[in-house]
């Protein structure tokens, strides 16, 4: 069952004083997780907006304890922490590792399909705002085709983007969720339900970013529910290989009513230098992965 | 009670794991060092060693694997060599700027490319300034004393510990071992402490972004910046000189066995050239300085036991006497001449003396070193000295150089 608005927890972890962007979907993202991981949680976190979110030495805004680790490190460090709990007997914490799509996609990628393989115990949450955002706006692996980055400034990037759902799927890990801070009751469940699951847990968020993908703070929410009513970024888990849609995506697959991508290119600047073929062949692309969806929830 | 068993070099570091209780061990496999990986798997697996064994997919895992795992307050050990070592490079900075008590080996191989799995000592020698001690051995015995001494100096200090050991010449060759009892070595290792204990109960951010400057916390406690930490650092490895010499005193008392403390020293009571190296290298210099005595030449060896932090205090008491020095090194500083020479000649900078000190660059990539042969390059320098010819660069041992 899952749980209502009444029943967040109303603990709250994260404390004014983060030095996060104004509007960062991130924050929003990031509050309910650690609400719904609660107490005996340790997170573990490379160079990425998260770092900076946790503030300046030697003050924090976040009441959990946290490790840094270097940039390809986070699933890595995951494990040494898994490890280190297993030898000192301490079973009944969780571990989160959390990273943008820099440090999942790209850098640490290495580390998570190893840690993922191992079968390590823990959370691993990609938050992912589509690009090198704490450095710039850079192009990421994560990027989506025709969005301008300050390494794509003319041409935007050429290349859709790294499905890694289906990279995590291939590890055959128990538990991958998608998830929105744009929908965040979905996202608290999908967070209590990973937390009581043993081993490799994966957890994707769909972060929108006001200054990097070029729309204002006040429209964070926005984005995210168009995101998922665009079917760009669909709200699923995938249960020991059993693939169900939730929340806004669930009503979507019913009702058949999938709004266009444009909705949600036109409000974004960086979408500004995208061009009517990439436009087509961006829709062409969501809808394969809808089918492709739509078809599994079938099954 | 102790026990003298015949074993490689590659063993006798996972008899001293077990005798440390490493609790997590994380190892990526990689020659010389795999035959240790291999061995404590089965030690971890057969239940000798009860510790966690993460079988990581590369080397910048496995010592980040030993960061965590040391910050939640597990004592760690890992094991590398070669391009491993430098593949953790990023991470040996981490550990040590974390102040973990972290132990690994470095199985002391040539660097690609070109591909070679044969001794040198370009890797370790390559991470001096990382903020890691480095400790190079002799022999097995050395390999098996060192790393439980590491462990003491390292949680000491909170500063991470590279026990270096020849490839080859140590970790594949059998030797006599006297394995101390496990009791005796617990008594003399206390458990690990960690400086900072992970808890829900005290949430922390550790390591997180620190600005140039120094700033205060909640309670206005004004907090180190970036700067004053490095400094602690600094301060830390200058502090373990001393634990070093302490740490290898109370082990030569209670085990018997004295490991040279910083600068060991081999005929160097009245020796007019001094031979010096580390590891396995300044072993043969031993019957190099052996050969010469025989033909009247009254050598002697100041083997460097310590290359970080560097013993200078050490090296300008042990060759104050000397009139000539041959500094003979598995490795180069591209561009210049081999780093212990630099550091050698460093530390002797405003004492007065002025002896000439050769240095010869020898057994890269395994490139054969035998004692005759470091004998003839100190009889060559003599001569060269005697005519008062001054060498201005590194001579190359053994090497083809036109």
């Amino acid at each position: 069952m899952p749980e209502n608005l009444f029943k967040i927890n109303v603990k709250e972890y994260i404390l004014p004083g983060t030095r996060a962007c104004q509007g960062c979907g991130l924050s929003l993202a990031y509050r309910h997780a650690l609400k719904a991981l609660r107490e005996n949680t340790i997170v573990t976190l490379p160079a990425s907006c998260l770092c900076v979110l946790h503030g300046l030495y030697p003050s924090t805004p976040v009441a959990v304890p946290c490790l840094n680790n270097s940039f390809a490190a986070t699933a890595a460090s995951a494990a040494g922490i898994a490890a280190g709990l297993q030898a000192l007997n301490k079973t009944d914490l969780t571990v989160l590792a959390i990273a943008g799509d820099g440090g999942t996609f790209d850098m640490g990628i290495q580390a998570l399909s190893g840690a993922a393989e191992r079968e390590t115990d823990f959370i691993y949450c990609c938050y992912d705002n589509e690009g090198y955002m704490n450095t710039g706006t850079q192009r990421s692996s994560a990027t989506p085709l025709g969005a301008v980055t300050t390494t794509t400034p003319i041409a935007t990037k050429q290349q859709h983007k790294k499905d890694f759902i289906k990279i995590m799927e291939a590890h055959e890990i128990p538990y991958i969720a998608t998830c929105s801070p744009a929908y965040p009751i979905d996202l608290y469940d999908k967070f209590v339900k990973a937390k009581k699951i043993k081993g490799t847990r994966y957890i994707h968020i769909n972060v929108p970013c006001p200054p990097g993908w070029g729309y204002p703070p006040r429209d964070t929410v926005r984005m995210g529910r168009l995101a998922v009513e665009t079917a760009v970024f669909p709200l699923f888990e995938i249960e020991d290989g059993k693939f169900r849609f939730t929340s806004r995506s669930k009503t979507m697959a019913e009702r058949g009513n999938k709004l266009p991508v444009i909705n949600y290119l036109e409000r974004q600047g960086r979408f500004r230098r995208m061009n009517i073929e990439q436009l087509r062949q961006f829709q062409a692309w969501v809808d394969k992965k809808w089918q492709e969806y739509l078809r599994r929830s079938q099954e | 009670m102790p026990e003298v068993q015949i074993m490689t070099g590659n063993a006798a570091a996972a008899q001293a794991a077990v005798l440390c209780d490493v609790q997590v061990v994380a190892a990526y496999p990689i020659t010389p060092q795999s035959q240790l990986a291999e061995i404590l798997s089965q030690y971890i697996e057969g239940g000798k060693l009860k510790a966690e064994y993460v079988r990581v997919e590369g080397e910048h895992s496995a010592l980040t694997v030993c960061i965590s795992a040391s910050t939640v307050g597990a004592r760690v050990f890992t094991a590398t060599s070669a391009n491993g070592l430098l593949y953790m490079h990023e991470q040996l900075h981490w550990a040590a700027g974390s102040r973990l008590p972290i132990v690994m080996c470095c199985v002391n191989r040539g660097v690609g490319a070109p591909w070679t799995i044969f001794n040198d000592q370009q890797d370790s020698v390559s991470q001096r300034d990382t903020g890691w001690i480095q400790i190079y051995c002799r022999n097995n015995q050395e390999i098996l004393d060192t790393i439980i001494q590491a462990y003491r100096i390292a949680e000491a200090v909170y500063c991470p510990v590279m026990v270096a050991y020849d490839g080859f010449v140590l970790s594949h060759t059998m030797m006599p071992v006297e394995i101390p009892d496990a009791a005796s070595v617990r008594e003399f290792l206390p458990p690990y402490r960690p400086h900072t204990v992970v808890s829900p109960e005290d949430p922390r951010t550790l390591n997180a972004v620190l600005f140039p400057w120094r700033r205060a916390n909640a309670q206005g406690v004004v907090c180190d910046g970036y700067m004053e930490m490095r400094h602690k650092l600094q301060a830390a490895l200058e502090r373990a000189l001393d634990v070093i010499r302490e740490t290898n005193d109370l082990y030569a008392a209670r085990f018997g066995r004295d490991c040279g403390g910083l600068v060991w020293e081999y005929r160097m009571e009245d020796a007019e050239v001094v031979l010096t190296a580390m590891g396995s290298l300044a072993s043969e210099a031993t019957v190099a300085a052996d050969l010469l005595r025989e033909e009247g030449i009254r050598a002697g060896v100041a083997g460097i036991r310590v290359f970080r932090p560097f013993p200078a205090d050490d090296v300008r008491r042990v060759f104050r006497k000397a009139a000539a020095v041959c500094c003979f090194e598995k490795a180069i500083s591209y561009g210049y001449e081999g780093a212990l020479c630099t550091e050698i000649k460093g530390a002797l900078y405003g004492t007065g003396v002025s002896f000439p000190i050769h240095n010869y660059i020898c057994g890269l990539g395994g490139r054969d070193v035998k004692a005759s042969e470091l004998a003839q390059a100190v009889r060559e320098s003599l001569t060269d000295m005697a005519a008062g010819r001054v060498r201005t660069r590194a001579m190359w041992l053994n090497c083809v150089t036109e």
